[in-house]
This record gives structure tokens, sequence and C-alpha cells, in this order.
């Protein structure tokens, strides 16, 4: 294949999101503008102007209609896609380090990181469907029980009973998104050593895949929370996500970016690597990157997926017929 | 597709045409017609035109139209595609430099050669069962040569080792600094080949280990790629590489190749079989990578 090269951002990016029907990709970065772009063809569609610090997630409404954006500057705005416009902004006392819309739209889940005196909580916001109507006020929030490690992602479970989060203290934890109880952790011996760095749920949101600092990632199942696969890597990953079409993973990361100058190219292990879901076995690797890669995403229709590196590239591959008939 | 038909009868000299006369003659020709397109999107398209020398010429195209990705896409994605471009994105042209496909070509690298696998767990466990026994160490792993632990794709060393392509040409140069690099202590900062763990491993024991049960295959055709040789060596049984030699600059095989087997016997009888063998229209020619002195 031949990636399309995407370079809309001059700092390292952070996240990327495909919308429901995958023609369109919204990528963030530490330049504070996030971007959006045509998921063919890698021509960008538009920026939305306005954060003040980096971008550290996003998440799109079903409709297409309705961008939120978690940012550094305290912040989390909800936007216009198709104009760019800011509808609404959110203030918080500490950086925002995730979002994530519910099923319907009408609630979105945002995670502050410890800073200062703040602790690390998780917010739930009501979305009101008119932005003018919109209020800034907390549906429900979650003081994190340790306070002073950041959640570095907090998604809906199904049905948004549930809210599942995960962070630097490598716990795996789902809450109730009523009462804000909680409902059960993962456990010490089958959970991860070191932070965990991403969250992704399956398309049906039926199991989920985090991926952590100590090179491993694992899958989850999103109702019981007991462990069902892990896929060892030879690289700290940054990235994960689950192809909706085959059973595929996909995990991205490689070594801190403090150390890059200093090894060998290939000691980086920069590429995406393909696990089978099931037998755990490496399927492959795409090169491709000149840092580690932080953001990963699949297209919804599970034929081509974009990641987003350290480098400040988004690479966009649409895989070739061959990879729809790697037989294991 | 074009035929020459007969030249017209009341041929037009051309002293007494205009420069711009050309189109004034069109009217001469049969209409353009328009075939399809049918149920497999074929299209037809007949056109008549003069060509320089004011000959009729009859012109067929025929074109397949393929549903390309847009043409999945939902009314709404369809209706995004219109959108105009805000923010920064509205200064662009549409050529825009922000995007650009990438010059070389990716592949999904595979940790090991497409079919192989099928072999693997066979051989993992006949050496196994030999170490029990005391018998030879068969698995070694060829990046960190650590013998009897992991095999070459398990490598936890694999990336830091240098392209195994590279090896057949050169392999002193290449191969004492690739597996060397494996024994640093200090995970994560640079070694210098020279400095490192093994560095005293000299380049022509490794050699030696790579030319073991190697077969050098010369007279392939410049079509053939390492899977069509795995294809064809598999049949007599577990290879552990394949390489196909092949032009830096150029990218054209440079015709020879060589195929390790896991067996010596196995290799035996690939080079009674294939020596001589005619493969895509040429004659191979197999024998052992080195001069054997048996």
């Amino acid at each position: 294949m031949r990636p399309i090269l995407m370079k809309g951002h001059e700092r390292p990016l952070t996240f990327l999101k495909y919308n429901r029907e995958g023609d369109l990709l919204f990528s963030c970065a530490k330049d504070h503008t996030p971007n959006v772009w045509f998921a063919d063809n890698g021509e960008r569609l538009g920026t939305y102007k306005g954060h003040n610090g980096a971008v550290w997630c996003c998440d799109v409404s079903r409709d297409s209609m309705c961008l939120i954006t978690g940012s550094a500057d305290q912040s989390v705005k909800l936007w216009n896609v198709q104009t760019g416009a800011q509808l609404y902004s959110f203030s918080f006392d500490s950086p925002a380090r995730s979002v994530d819309f519910s099923v319907g739209n009408k609630l979105a889940v945002i995670t502050t990181d410890p800073f200062m005196e703040q602790t690390a909580a998780i917010h739930v916001k009501r979305i009101a469907e008119d932005p003018s109507d919109q209020t800034s006020e907390s549906v429900l929030t979650i003081k994190a029980p340790n306070g002073r490690q950041r959640i570095n992602r907090a998604v809906w479970g199904p049905l948004n009973r549930t809210i599942i989060s995960a962070g630097e203290d490598a716990v795996v934890r789902i809450w109730d998104s009523e009462t804000g109880k909680l409902l059960k952790e993962s456990e010490k011996e089958t959970g991860h050593q070191k932070p965990i760095t991403s969250l992704s749920k399956s398309s049906d949101w039926s199991h989920f895949i985090t991926g952590s600092l100590d090179k491993s990632a694992k899958l989850w199942d999103s109702r019981t929370m007991t462990l069902i696969k892990t896929y060892v890597t030879e690289r700290p990953v940054n990235a994960c996500d689950i192809s909706p079409l085959l059973d595929h993973v996909v995990l991205g990361g490689g070594q801190d970016a403090s150390n890059v100058t200093t090894t060998d190219r290939r000691a980086g292990k920069f590429e995406a690597k393909f696990f089978h879901k099931i037998l755990q076995e490496e399927i492959g690797g795409v090169k491709g990157h000149f840092g580690p890669i932080n953001a990963l995403a699949f297209n919804p229709d599970g034929r081509s997926f974009s990641s987003g590196g350290e480098d400040g590239y988004v690479r966009l591959h649409h895989f070739d017929p061959d990879y729809f008939n790697i037989k294991m | 597709m074009a035929s020459v038909e007969a030249p017209p009868a009341n041929r037009v000299r051309w002293g007494e045409l205009e420069e711009d006369d050309g189109e004034d003659l069109d009217f001469l020709l049969p209409p353009r017609m328009v075939i399809g397109p049918d149920e497999n999107g074929v299209k037809k398209v007949i056109e008549y035109k003069f060509n320089e020398d004011g000959n009729k010429v009859k012109i067929t195209t025929t074109s397949r139209a393929r549903k390309l990705a847009q043409a999945r896409l939902t009314k709404r994605a369809l209706e995004r595609r219109s959108w105009p471009k805000f923010g920064d994105a509205s200064h662009e042209d549409v050529n825009s430099r922000l995007t650009v496909p990438s010059t070389e070509e990716i592949i999904l690298e595979r940790p090991r050669a497409p079919g192989s696998k099928a072999e693997e767990p066979k051989v993992a466990g006949d050496p196994l069962a030999a170490l029990g026994k005391g018998g030879a160490v068969l698995m070694v792993c060829r990046t960190c040569g650590k013998k009897g632990d992991h095999w070459t794709s398990k490598c936890p060393y694999k990336d830091l080792a240098s392209q195994a392509e590279g090896f057949m040409d050169k392999p002193s140069a290449s191969e004492t600094a690739a597996p060397a690099s494996a024994t640093t202590t200090t995970k994560g900062a640079y070694v210098p080949p020279g400095m490192r763990g093994g560095a005293e491993r000299t380049g022509t024991e490794m050699r030696r280990r790579n030319d073991e049960n190697s077969v050098r295959v010369t007279n392939l055709s410049e079509d053939t790629r390492e899977p069509d040789l795995l294809e064809l060596f598999r049949t007599f049984g577990a290879v552990s590489r394949v390489y196909v030699a092949v032009d830096q600059k150029t990218q054209v095989s440079r015709g020879f190749g060589f195929v390790n087997f896991v067996n010596k016997e196995d290799a035996e009888r690939a080079i009674n079989k294939l020596n001589g063998y005619g493969y895509d229209n040429l004659i191979l020619r197999v024998e052992w990578a080195t001069p054997r002195t048996n």
C-alpha cells in the first residue's frame, strides 16, 4: 500500500477519530488546532481554531455534526463540524485529557488531570441538542481513587450504563454512570503493570483493548471486566485499536520520544503492529513513522487505518487486497 | 483501437483549407455512438475523426466503469464531500502540499515468510526433543545467536538486526554489527558495534551458520520473487529462509537466490529434483551454496 501523508500539524499527534460513516477523519495534536480530513483521499476539510493548548482527545457525534475536543488549556469545546465554529466551551480547573460521547450523544464523559491541588476526576456533562441551551453543570463527578495519577481515557460502556476508565495507576475501572459507584476493577496480577496509555472499544462495544507502557495490550470484556487476551510486543504501547472487519488488533508505540536520537533507528520500533485478535499472534508490521506512534484508528469499514506519530504526520493507509486474505 | 478506413473520395485539398477549418469537416463523419454501459459496467464509444493524413479513422474506446470508494459513501457523506473548506483549510489550493502520497511502497511486513508457518511447530518440536536427549541444538536464533531459547522470528531483538536480505553479499560487515547489540546490557543506550558484547564473534562463524543447508539457485527469471521460490522449494521440506538477490538501484532481480533448508536431506532432494528444472522458460541451476567436500 502507498500511504497518504498528511502534514497538517506542527506538533506531535495525540488522537485520531473517524466519524461513524468513516468519510471524515479528525486529528488532534499538541498544536492547538484539531483538523478534519476526508478519509479517502486525505484532503483537509477544515480546522477548529480556538484552543490555547495541546488538544488531547476528541469525539464526534453520530450524525457527524458536533465535535467535542478536550485540551490542556483546561477547556473542553463543542464545535460545529461543518463550519468550524465553536458552539460551547466548558471550563475546568485542570487540563482535560479525554472526551467521549455517549450513545445518543446526550452525554459526554470528560476526564481531567491532576493539577496543582486538583485531583484527577471524571465528569459527565449533559450535551444540549441546541447549543444555546448548553450549560456547564456536571451531571456526575467521580473523584479518582488515586487522585494524583492521571486518568488517560474514559469511555462509555454498553448502553451508557457504565463508564470505563484507565490511567496511570495501571488499573482499568468500571463505574456506574448513574451513581458514580465503582463496580469493578482489574486485578493486579492479570492487569497492566505500567500506566495505561490508550483504550479503544470494539465496534459493538462488547469488548475493549487497553495499551500500556508495560509493552502489552490487553483485551477485556466490557461487562464482566474479564481479561480475554493479552498481546505482548517489544515496545511501550501508546495507541491501539480493534479492527471492525477482521479479527485483528493494531498496536502502535515506540520508545520514549526523548530517547529517539540516542538509539538506532530500528531500535525505536515505530511500526504499527498487527496482531490476530484471537490467536494473539503477530500478523505483521507497517513501518513509516519517524517517531513513536501516538494515535491509531481503524476506519469503521475496516479497509483502511490511520496512524499519527510524534513526527507530526498522519499516515493514512488503505489496505492492499492481500491484507484481507492473510491466513494464520 | 483504431482502424483506418478508405480515404474519402471527395478529399479536400489542404491548400484550400483555412487554418481552423478542421472542425468544418466533422459533418462528413458518422455521428458518435455510445453503446452501454452494460451490466458489467462496460461502455463502448465509437468515434470518427480525421487523422493528420486526412484519412478517416474509426476509434472504438472500450471502458469499464469500476465502483470507486466514493460510490459506497452514504448520502450524508456525499453531502459532506461538497462542504466548503473552513479554517486554515480554506486558503489552501486543491493540490495542497499538506497531503502527499507516500513515495515509497509500504508493505505489511510479516514476521515470517508467508506460508512458512505450517512447518514451524513441527520443527520446533524436533529440536526441543533433541535438546533433551543431549543432541545438537538446532534452534539457533539467527538474529542474536542464542541457542535453544527462541526462533529467529520470536527473537526479542529482531528489530535491531539489519535486514537479513543484505547478508549474503557482505556477511562479515553487517552481521557482526547486528546480533552484537542483542547482548547489550543497558537497554536503550546506543552502543557502537565494536563495543558490544558479541562483537568478538567472527564473521566467519556467522557465515558458516548462514550457509548451512543453503542452496543456491541461479538462472532465475527476473519475475521470480521470494514467495515464488518458497512455493517451489517448500515441497521438499521446511525452509528457513528464502532470498532473491535484487539490484539495489533498479529493484530488478539479479537472477539468483538462496534457499536455506532446515534439514540437509531436504536440501539434497531439492537439488536433485530441481537442478535443470524448467521454471518460467528458464532452466534452473540448483546447487549447494558452498562447495561441499563430501
